[in-house]
């Protein structure tokens, strides 16, 4: 993004952001990254007599592609909810890019140019494609009442269609442009939500398993189209439980169980971290899982 | 049977003022929930406020009103319904849409049985309503008012015609200002409320906001529908605003086909045709004691279009939940 031309090519490398920077942060719980984007602390999500969410002190690298894994009801999403501000917690604050996110309405979060994905496609069904993703531009001027009746938004509505069209392409899906969102397979609703966030020219990308639902063979651009992200200068994070994605485009990667935090760290080193392998299988299936977590399903 | 009279009462009624009463309620329920997804169940009472806000404001002092001219009238029309629109939606429009159906439906309810309370007949006019407001719009008649116009078979009153020209030219403006802004992103950010309100706020839209402006601009298309109702029997009347209205505009909305300009405007037109169709017709076969009074007299024979209202409503919803012009895939009632 335009925004952080210090991770662009062109501009002289910054050794505190991106991927590069993470090589020399401790590998501890909690640990301060060298340029961080969104910095969570003291964090606890309850629902009723349950503990949803409890995270001491976590901090996301800018420029980097973070991975927030564990098992089933480890509180990922309930997490990605909060950061988001889709929820609210009991305790804790947190921030994105030093500005405190406490009680701000999910769609000024989005707006300052932290986006999310759900873990359940919320594809606007009866709108077309070509329409959903013309909905995640940003500013746009026939988005006002009064701009809307004065009629001035016909060229920008052709330059957020080009640009709409030029997505859709790239996440092979302009061959259903002008069908309505409905009829996409729950794979294809992935793909168009993420490049619906990816309209809004997000700084943060928080994805919630992107790559649920969707054919092997997509899934290889899929991590390409991540990669590029990352190169572009934004930062991702992102839910997932399917290893081969985590192990081979993340940077970084969060284990949560039980509604903390219990690892962090490089992919590498994740993988053989006995505390993760207990968490996934309750007991130490080590060989299954050093090979890259293969076992997790 | 007068099947001559029967024809001529249901084409009049077809473009007759209470036809523009429903259609300007039901383009107001479409921008409600045809476009945005809201349930709005009081439109009568975003009627009643049109209404009474030109009726207590400009009937002369005699009749209890305030006696301002008829523009001042239609000015208060505006900000009463607006500043009603603002209290039903601000506590509500943050919640689940079931919430807004709750409070809107008694908050009409509510308003007609103050519009009506023996307490406020000085204010409101009580049962009888308010009246004699109206007088400086017949004053403004091109037509003559008493001459009777012939068209064909058809004759309308120069008063009556008056009303309709004004109702009809209404129904214009709010159906060119519906299309132009559903073709718009300002319409874009509505139908995707419509589809999932957590996508748009994750997109950087304040679906609060939008949902207010629809339900705004629906309620004045609502009062515009009161206010030509109002204006056609120079009278306010609580009994016009109860929940009948509401659901009438509805079952037009929803027969003409939800989501679409021209579906309130055609489904209000047919429905009140069938309506009056369905009156005249039981009413002439009453008289002509085609029924039996031991099955039901002429009286009775008056309740019957009620109950095919309530069965064409099932009907439809259930064979065409898309209506006339609608299309399936975008507008189902169970989404």
């Amino acid at each position: 993004m335009a925004e952080h031309a210090q991770a662009s090519p062109e501009a002289p490398p910054d050794t505190r952001s991106g991927p590069a920077a993470l090589a020399g942060v401790a590998r501890e719980i909690g640990v301060a990254k060298p340029d961080p984007v969104l910095v969570a602390d003291s964090m606890v999500r309850r629902f009723g007599g349950v503990t949803a969410v409890n995270v001491g002190h976590v901090e996301f690298q800018r420029g980097a592609i973070t991975a927030l894994i564990g098992p089933n009801g480890a509180g990922k999403t309930t997490f990605f909810n909060l950061l988001s501000c889709f929820d609210q917690p009991q305790e804790g604050t947190w921030s994105f890019n030093g500005q405190i996110l406490n009680g701000v309405a999910p769609y000024k979060v989005a707006r300052r140019g932290m986006v999310r994905t759900f873990q359940l496609t919320k594809a606007l069904t009866k709108l077309t494609v070509i329409e959903n993703m013309r909905l995640g531009a940003q500013g746009q001027r026939g988005e006002t009442f009064l701009g809307a009746l004065s009629s001035m938004w016909g060229s920008q509505e052709r330059e957020i269609t080009a640009r709409a069209d030029a997505l859709l392409e790239r996440f092979k899906l302009d061959h259903m442009r002008e069908e309505f969102a409905a009829s996409l397979s729950g794979g294809q609703r992935k793909l168009l939500e993420m490049a619906r966030a990816l309209m809004t020219d997000p700084e943060l990308l928080m994805l919630d398993e992107p790559m649920a639902g969707v054919n092997p063979a997509l899934k290889q651009s899929l991590l390409g189209h991540v990669k590029t992200l990352r190169d572009e200068g934004r930062s991702v994070i992102f839910v997932e439980h399917d290893m081969d994605m985590v192990f081979d485009i993340s940077d970084w990667v969060v284990v949560m169980a039980e509604g903390r935090i219990i690892a962090e760290g490089t992919p590498a080193e994740i993988g053989s971290n006995v505390a993760v392998i207990d968490a996934y299988l309750g007991t130490h299936h080590g060989a299954e899982l050093s090979g890259g977590l293969a076992g997790e399903s | 049977m007068d099947w001559g009279f029967i024809t001529t009462q249901t084409v009049s009624a077809i473009f007759g003022p209470l036809a523009v009463f429903y259609v300007l309620g039901a383009q107001g329920l479409n921008l409600h929930y045809g476009y945005t997804g809201l349930l709005n169940f009081g439109q009568a009472g975003f009627m009643a406020t049109g209404a009474y806000g030109m009726a207590i404001a400009s009937a002369p002092e005699s009749a209890g009103g305030f006696g301002f001219p008829l523009w001042v009238g239609l000015l208060v029309s505006v900000l009463a319904t607006v500043v009603f629109a603002l209290l039903l939606g601000i506590p509500t429009l943050r919640l689940r849409g079931d919430y807004l159906a709750i409070v809107t439906i008694a908050a009409s309810e509510i308003l007609r049985i103050v519009f009506r309370s023996e307490a406020l007949e000085d204010f409101s006019g009580g049962n009888s309503g308010m009246n004699g407001f109206a007088r400086s719009f017949y004053d403004a008649n091109p037509f003559s008012n008493g001459y009777r116009y012939q068209f064909g078979p058809f004759e309308y009153l120069g008063k009556d015609l008056w009303v309709m020209l004004v109702g009809w030219a209404l129904v214009v403006i709010a159906a060119v200002l519906t299309f132009l802004l559903m073709r718009s992103p300002w319409g874009r950010v509505l139908r995707s409320i419509r589809e999932n309100e957590d996508a748009v706020r994750s997109l950087g839209k304040n679906v609060f906001s939008y949902k207010m402006q629809s339900l705004v601009l629906g309620a004045l298309m609502g009062a515009a529908g009161g206010v030509v109702l109002a204006l056609y029997q120079n009278l306010a009347t609580p009994d016009d605003f109860g929940t009948k209205a509401t659901f009438i505009a509805y079952t037009a909305l929803i027969l003409g086909g939800a989501a679409r300009v021209g579906g309130p405007i055609v489904g209000g037109m047919i429905f009140y045709g069938f309506f009056t169709f369905m009156q005249v017709t039981a009413g002439q076969m009453a008289k002509a004691e085609l029924l039996p009074t031991s099955i039901m007299d002429d009286v009775q024979a008056g309740i019957v279009p009620f109950l095919l209202l309530g069965l064409v409503l099932m009907l439809l919803v259930v064979f065409r939940p898309q209506g006339i012009f609608g299309d399936r895939r975008e507008i189902e009632l169970d989404g």
